[in-house]
């Protein structure tokens, strides 16, 4: 509850997200002659899943063979749902980008034996420094710890700008701007994945809220490996692990890939442990130089993760690794709603990824892709023509009784369960939409807890429908979306699926992929 | 969780208040801040990386420990030396390349898939 008079702010574009796609929207915008403002739930530069973290990058090199190659690789992996155009113009943005990281930010990457530098990676915390710095550089305004809680939207249906909250002063806050873009990350449903706490899916709520559609909702089922005490999630690393039984014996079939499907299984019942036993000095040395923080959880619990076992759980990252987001309508990143552009985890990355990524490489370039087209795109949007009138709020909960906190727990506790979402079985999915369903009845009904927390109560809650309508609506298997139920792929379903709707969920297939060649 | 805030250390710039993205510490006038809301820690570690002066310690565990840690027995500013941050240092990004991933058996071949 806020006393003061709410801060009242005029510029071109704002940007909702200060992540590495939140960043790059805003530094073109701004780049484009934009005023930009960019807001953020938590502090531009160390928010989101990148700061925390370590990441490659989709970075390839322009030899045609290469690049070939590198677009190849995935898209069975993806079910096909992938796309070649998309796939083209992200490896084209994404190396200009990382050049011009090298260039404008001077991102220290580190240099192969010839001298050359290497940059197919960034560490988190280091590259989302700069990327805070570049944008200032730029002139954008940042709003730190200022959650955004609804669109505004003028007469005529056309986003005119947001509302939000900030945090640490208790005032509120009204941009008026002439084009949104949502980069505000994915939604992991508040699991403890590393960084992941503040992607609750409120871009997709509010893009939802004003007439956009998501699309992928269906691949939103990641799950990242981690020590069982702690938050550090680099499933790359255990492609060096064994994994074993409480009495030392080896699971066989179980590994940080396709065998991360034995393990979820295995821990229904028991305890899965590991070491890190393929990693010899070499490798346990590069580890340590290529995200330090790995090894936090180990060194300070007092665990050498390559001669001693130890716990290992799975931690759900829902969209944030899954691909599923906001349905976009070209490669400027447009939502169909004039004026809304989505970018990063917040908007689908099928059209690169299909039905499967994971961390890392993929995410990270789309990020930057994505951000630098829809902060373009706003910006173009923008200084076209008049700004509109804000004359609504386009938020759908409102105060009530019910407290947030036990929305979470009750979202939290149809999703975060392997044997729901990870294992899918409509015998399992359905009862838990219902109850989902339910729980959105009571979001509807109001919340308690803060406008904040309220909105990522409700996102959660709607992301978690959409999810499971998605889910039950593909009936195979294909991509990271397994059902038990459905096994194996059907050649009648390689086509995307989009889900919409807020107090009715919709959902309705797209074009066939590649039935346009 | 963070555990630790060290007032022997501390400088009272609130930077932990600023940079921590779940909002954990609240600035308190004319003393150093303090942690506010521990149960909305993620265990990011990035309040540990960015403080100045090695005053804050994160514990690897996503739940509180019964008790917070004594100073002594804590590697305060562990992190922020193996990031490379700090006057003198060299940015850890420098070098950091790790290793190439291992193919597991059964995976397709090509880039790894995590």
């Amino acid at each position: 509850m806020t006393h003061a008079d709410p801060l009242e702010l005029r510029t071109d574009v704002l940007v909702a997200g200060g992540g590495p796609a939140g960043a790059w929207a805003a530094l073109r915008a701004a780049d484009a002659g934009a005023d930009v403002v960019l807001v953020d739930k938590g502090w531009c530069g160390a928010s989101g899943a990148t700061a925390a973290a370590g990441t490659g990058v989709w970075y390839v090199e322009p030899d045609p063979a290469a690049r070939e190659t590198a677009m190849a690789s995935r898209e069975g992996l993806g079910g096909y749902l992938a796309d070649r155009g998309w796939m083209t113009r992200v490896l084209d943005e994404t190396y200009a980008g990382m050049n011009e990281l090298a260039d404008r930010a001077r991102y220290p990457f580190p240099r192969d034996d010839a001298g050359r530098e290497v940059r197919r990676g960034v560490q988190g915390p280091e590259y989302m420094r700069r990327m805070r710095t570049l944008v200032r550089r730029a002139g954008v305004r940042i709003l730190d710890h200022s959650p955004l809680t609804e669109l505004l939207t003028a007469a005529d249906g056309t986003v005119a700008g947001a509302a939000g909250t900030r945090r640490q002063e208790g005032v509120d806050y009204r941009v008026r701007a002439g084009a949104v873009v949502l980069a505000t990350g994915g939604c992991a449903f508040a699991s403890g994945a590393l960084g992941c706490d503040v992607d609750t899916g409120d871009g997709a709520l509010a893009a939802v809220e004003v007439g956009a559609h998501l699309s992928g909702m269906e691949f939103s089922n990641a799950y990242a490996i981690a020590a069982a005490h702690g938050s550090v999630t680099k499933t790359a690393y255990y492609s060096y692990a064994t994994f074993y039984r409480a009495d030392g014996s080896v699971l066989e079939g179980a590994g940080s890939t396709r065998g991360r499907s034995v393990i979820a299984r295995t821990l229904l019942t028991e305890p899965v442990l590991c070491r890190l036993d393929h990693a010899g000095p070499v490798e346990q040395a590069a580890m340590r130089r290529g995200q330090p923080n790995f090894f936090l959880p180990f060194d300070r619990a007092g665990i050498d993760p390559f001669h001693d076992l130890f716990p290992v759980t799975l931690i759900a990252e829902g969209t944030v690794r899954g691909t599923g987001g906001i349905a976009l309508e070209s490669p400027h990143c447009d939502t169909g709603v004039p004026g809304l552009y989505a970018a990063g985890d917040a908007a689908s990355r099928e059209y690169i990824c299909g039905g499967f990524t994971g961390g890392g490489s993929h995410n990270a370039a789309w990020a930057l892709s994505s951000g630098s087209w829809a902060g373009r795109a706003a910006a173009a949007h923008a200084l076209a023509g008049p700004r509109p009138v804000p004359t609504a709020g386009a938020g759908t909960v409102g105060t009530g009784r019910t407290a947030a906190r036990d929305v979470v727990a009750a979202v939290q506790a149809e999703v975060l369960p392997y044997d729901k979402n990870l294992m899918r079985h409509a015998d399992r999915l359905r009862p838990a939409l219902d109850r989902l369903d339910a729980v959105w009845d009571s979001v509807r009904e109001g919340l308690d807890g803060g406008s904040w927390r309220v909105r990522e109560a409700a996102a959660m809650t709607a992301v978690a429908r959409w999810m499971y309508t998605a889910a039950l609506a593909r009936e195979e298997s294909r991509g990271m979306h397994k059902r038990e139920d459905r096994p194996g792929s059907d050649p009648a379903w390689q086509h995307r699926l989009e889900v919409g709707g807020l107090d009715a969920v919709w959902t309705r297939s797209a074009a066939a992929i590649g039935a346009a060649a | 969780m963070i555990e630790l805030l060290s007032p022997t250390r501390c400088i009272g710039c609130d930077r932990c208040v600023d940079v921590c993205p779940t909002d954990v510490f609240d600035r308190v006038p004319g003393e150093v801040p303090v942690i506010a809301r521990q149960g909305d820690c993620q265990t990011c570690f990035m309040c540990e990386a960015w403080c100045p002066v090695d005053a804050l310690f994160v514990a690897p565990d996503r739940t509180p420990l019964p008790e917070p840690p004594a100073e002594d027995d804590v590697p305060l500013g562990s992190y922020r030396a193996a990031l490379g941050w700090g006057h003198g240092r060299t940015p850890g990004a420098r070098t950091a390349v790790g290793p190439p991933l291992r193919h597991e058996p059964g995976d397709p071949p090509g880039p790894p898939l995590v």
